[in-house]
């Protein structure tokens, strides 16, 4: 008896570090964004390009190194149309963000048309299947939350690290946050403003398509409409409690993968009450991560840290200074 | 034949001619200031010796050699490097990780060798600086020295330095020019734009004076003197005095009391703290401190804007806190808030002077259309009066030079013929001449028997205008003195926080 909760509990684990992967994806690409100034409210529609276009091409050429590249190219893609509108026209990003999630709705629904009823050729499948690590997955709990995941989920885990340590540890790094911090103030040193927010905003995107194509690809492995969920909602709030620290992202993105894993998990359960029983609308559990979110943000607004602060030039364009 | 030498530089900003065939001439180990009013060129010469601009003809020379600079990278690559006014750092990162912004060399960053190259920078100029510290926890003048760290870090030997002594207290002033002068001794070359007259007397070995886009001339510091210089920078003989007019004291009557104001602040720290003073008729009360000590509060909790936790404002005995603003301005009360953009409080840049003016007087008319001619009627009076230059009186007031805005607001409420007049940084980044045009209004209005509250930068001007001078510090009231009786270093140490009795911190 014992031994079956435990296991209830590794796989309630295991799929919540899944459900929390795409997330993971999406938040590092748009701490990346911000980092150098720029909110951007596309990620939903960068994920959507991304998943789209990587089943696609996972689907045609059944090669997993082509379908996260033409993922992350995708992603890349609804980047640049967003850089190129709030980085060298310096519209507004807000709008422009939101014009982005709606063109890449848009998009992923009309490529997509076609590949409803379509399967993944199983070569493809088989390579981002789970992959079980000797010793390692026989650790309680641990070894299925960790040890016995796809590569595609690894790649999240290692890519917050490497962007925690490209941002904290080098020159570039540190440019990096110079132009989102005071852009001025990174123009007079010499850094090239634009390049770096070109730079990031499209490495940011293309993360946010290979977060979409974990959805599309590996979670689900069929094409559904909307397939994202809103899931890049979630990141751009993540960002915020996860106070723009790549590695304080990997906690918030694996605690909101649980939250929808409760929801799938409970959505048909009935609960014994007084004598009644209930089933828990679906509708309503859909509302907790949203909910968690607002949550959330009102408590890390409450905390009034310095360093917690989004980055300072934060959502505004650059000009320099001409007469 | 000097180190630096720009020959001839003309530039052109659309209509404007900024630098008319103009030359400097630098030699290292001197200290050279330019002097000039607002508009007479100084920046934009400097801005193109730094790369910022490239001017439309004329040469510039390094060591002899002719130069073309596209960029302040390619400056900075001569040994040139610019302080300016604005610090430009990101607040939020240490001084060390400013300083190495930009500057190339492999991915990582060798943190203790980076410390250790800073430390050996500043121990040769006397610029002690903990490199870890967070920007934003730092003093302005620790800005400072970061900022002429960085340029300093990336080898330039030419520093030009634009404005650099605007925010500093006198104490911090003393202890800049010391550094300047190590630098000086060091062998480098530094420009610093200016104009305060004191300062160029203190510590300049060479002058250029600047006047309308033309270098008037060069002259040596030690071989001239105050009146030769503002002659040479104003273009005719001036008065430098500002006369303090006297009003009798059975004349004044008690106008504002302010008993135990305290205001909450942003942090933990209340804004102002058990403030207390009064205020006469005829009587300029003068206001210093160092920027952010409470003076924004001070005259936003007296408007009305701003919401005190504690404490009384009596206005002619009445008690006057928790009134709406409109009440405060019928009593008589009028504030002429400059702050450093200028426009951020009273004006509306979009709109033109008339509608400037409007904003205000349509408050004691009926109805519920506005009558544009009286709007006109004022803005045209205040035209003349304050000697305001515009094309007419439906001119955007967003497109007016900064003198000229700010005399647009002070004129303004002048003009409500207020009982109590605030005024704070009235001549922010103003000219000699329209300086002491702001100084004669104010006095006229102390005459007829005004109040005014002066809360200002400049401590010679604080000394010479006000009858007596309040110091803040941390939102609390150092001291109240006469101004006959006191000098800048005790307001100074007052300033920052010192006690003088004492000799200790309070705060």
């Amino acid at each position: 008896m014992e031994n079956t909760t435990v296991q209830m509990v590794a796989l309630f684990l295991q799929t919540s570090v899944q459900m929390g992967t795409p997330i993971l994806f999406a938040t590092l690409g748009a701490i990346l964004g911000e980092k150098v100034g720029h909110l951007n409210l596309g990620v939903e529609g960068m994920m959507l390009m991304g998943a789209v276009i990587g089943f696609q091409v996972g689907f045609s050429s059944g090669d997993p190194a082509l379908t996260l590249l033409a993922a992350g190219s995708a992603g890349a893609l609804g980047a640049l149309i967003y850089a190129f509108v709030t980085v060298t026209l310096r519209a507004n990003q807000i709008v422009t963000g939101l014009a982005l999630t709606i063109f890449g709705t848009g998009f992923s629904s009309f490529v997509g048309q076609k590949l409803a009823a379509e399967t993944l050729s199983d070569s493809l499948v088989k390579s981002f299947a789970p992959m079980e690590i000797p010793i390692l997955k026989d650790i309680p709990i641990l070894g299925k939350m960790f040890f016995s995941q796809s590569l595609y989920v690894w790649l999240a885990f290692i890519l917050a690290f490497v962007v925690y340590f490209f941002i904290k540890c080098t020159r570039y790094g540190l440019n990096l946050r110079v132009v989102g911090e005071n852009p001025a103030a990174a123009d007079a040193s010499g850094v090239h403003v634009d390049l770096y927010k070109y730079i990031s905003i499209l490495l940011g995107g293309a993360m946010c398509g290979i977060g979409g194509a974990y959805t599309s690809v590996v979670f689900i492995g069929r094409w559904q409409e909307e397939i994202t969920a809103g899931v890049g909602w979630i990141a751009v709030a993540l960002v915020i409690f996860a106070t723009w620290h790549p590695l304080k992202a990997i906690f918030g993105a694996y605690f909101f993968g649980m939250l929808r894993t409760i929801g799938f998990k409970i959505q048909n359960l009935s609960i014994p009450f007084f004598g009644n029983s209930f089933i828990i609308p679906t509708q309503l559990l859909d509302m907790i991560p949203y909910l968690m979110t607002i949550i959330v943000l009102v408590i890390i607004t409450l905390r009034k840290k310095r360093e917690n602060q989004p980055p300072g030039w934060l959502g505004n364009p650059y000009f320099r200074e001409d007469r | 034949m000097a180190y630096i030498e720009l020959k001839n530089i003309c530039k052109r900003f659309g209509d404007v001619q900024a630098n008319d065939s103009m030359n400097l001439f630098i030699n290292k180990g001197e200290i050279h200031a330019l002097l000039g009013e607002n508009g007479s060129g100084k920046s934009t010469l400097v801005n193109m010796l730094s790369g910022i601009y490239s001017p439309d003809s004329g040469q510039i020379f390094v060591n002899g050699e002719e130069v073309v600079f596209a960029s302040p990278e390619e400056a900075i690559k001569r040994g040139i490097g610019m302080v300016h006014q604005h610090f430009k750092l990101a607040e939020v990162l240490t001084a060390k990780e400013n300083i190495i912004t930009g500057v190339k060399g492999s991915p990582f960053i060798n943190h203790k060798k980076l410390t250790e190259q800073i430390y050996n920078i500043g121990k040769k100029y006397g610029l002690i600086i903990n490199p870890d510290k967070k920007v934003y926890n730092m003093s302005v003048s620790e800005k400072q020295t970061v900022e002429i760290l960085k340029v300093l870090y990336r080898g330039a030997d030419v520093l030009i330095l634009d404005e650099p002594t605007a925010v500093l207290t006198p104490q911090e002033i003393k202890n800049f020019f010391e550094i300047l002068r190590n630098m000086k001794n060091e062998g480098c070359a530094i420009i610093i734009i200016t104009h305060k007259l004191n300062e160029v007397m203190e510590i300049s070995d060479k002058v250029t004076v600047l006047r309308k886009g033309k270098t008037i001339n060069t002259v040596i510091t030690k071989e001239s003197n105050f009146q030769e210089l503002t002659e040479m920078m104003v273009g005719r003989p001036i008065s430098l005095a500002i006369e303090r007019t006297q009003i009798p004291e059975t004349d004044k009557k008690p106008l504002l009391e302010i008993k135990n104001l305290t205001v909450a602040g942003t942090d933990k720290l209340n804004a102002l703290d058990k403030v207390s003073f009064a205020l006469t008729t005829g009587e300029i009360l003068g206001v210093a401190g160092i920027a952010g000590s409470g003076q924004k509060e001070l005259c936003e909790s007296i408007a009305g804007l701003c919401h005190a936790i504690s404490g009384n404002i009596l206005f002619k005995g009445e008690d006057i806190v928790g009134l709406n603003p409109r009440t405060i301005i019928r009593k008589g009360i009028s504030m002429s808030f400059i702050p450093e953009d200028r426009l951020g409080m009273g004006l509306v840049g979009a709109m033109d002077i008339v509608d400037n003016m409007l904003l205000k007087s349509y408050q004691n008319k009926k109805g519920i259309f506005i009558d544009r001619k009286e709007g006109k009627d004022i803005a045209e009076s205040i035209i003349e009066k304050f000697d305001i230059n515009t094309p007419s009186v439906y001119h955007q007031v967003k497109k007016l030079s900064g003198g000229n805005i700010q005399k647009v607001l002070l004129g303004r409420e002048i003009n409500l013929q207020p009982q109590l007049l605030i005024t704070a940084y009235p001549v922010r980044g103003l000219d000699i001449g329209a300086s002491y045009n702001i100084y004669d209004a104010l006095n006229e209005e102390k005459q007829k028997g005004v109040g005014i509250l002066f809360i200002g930068e400049d401590l010679d001007v604080l000394l010479e205008l006000s009858d007596r001078i309040m110091v803040l510090s941390h939102g609390k009231v150092m001291g109240i003195m006469n101004a006959a009786d006191t000098n800048k270093e005790e307001i100074g140490m007052l300033m920052l926080g010192q006690d003088i009795a004492k000799g200790v911190a309070v705060c």
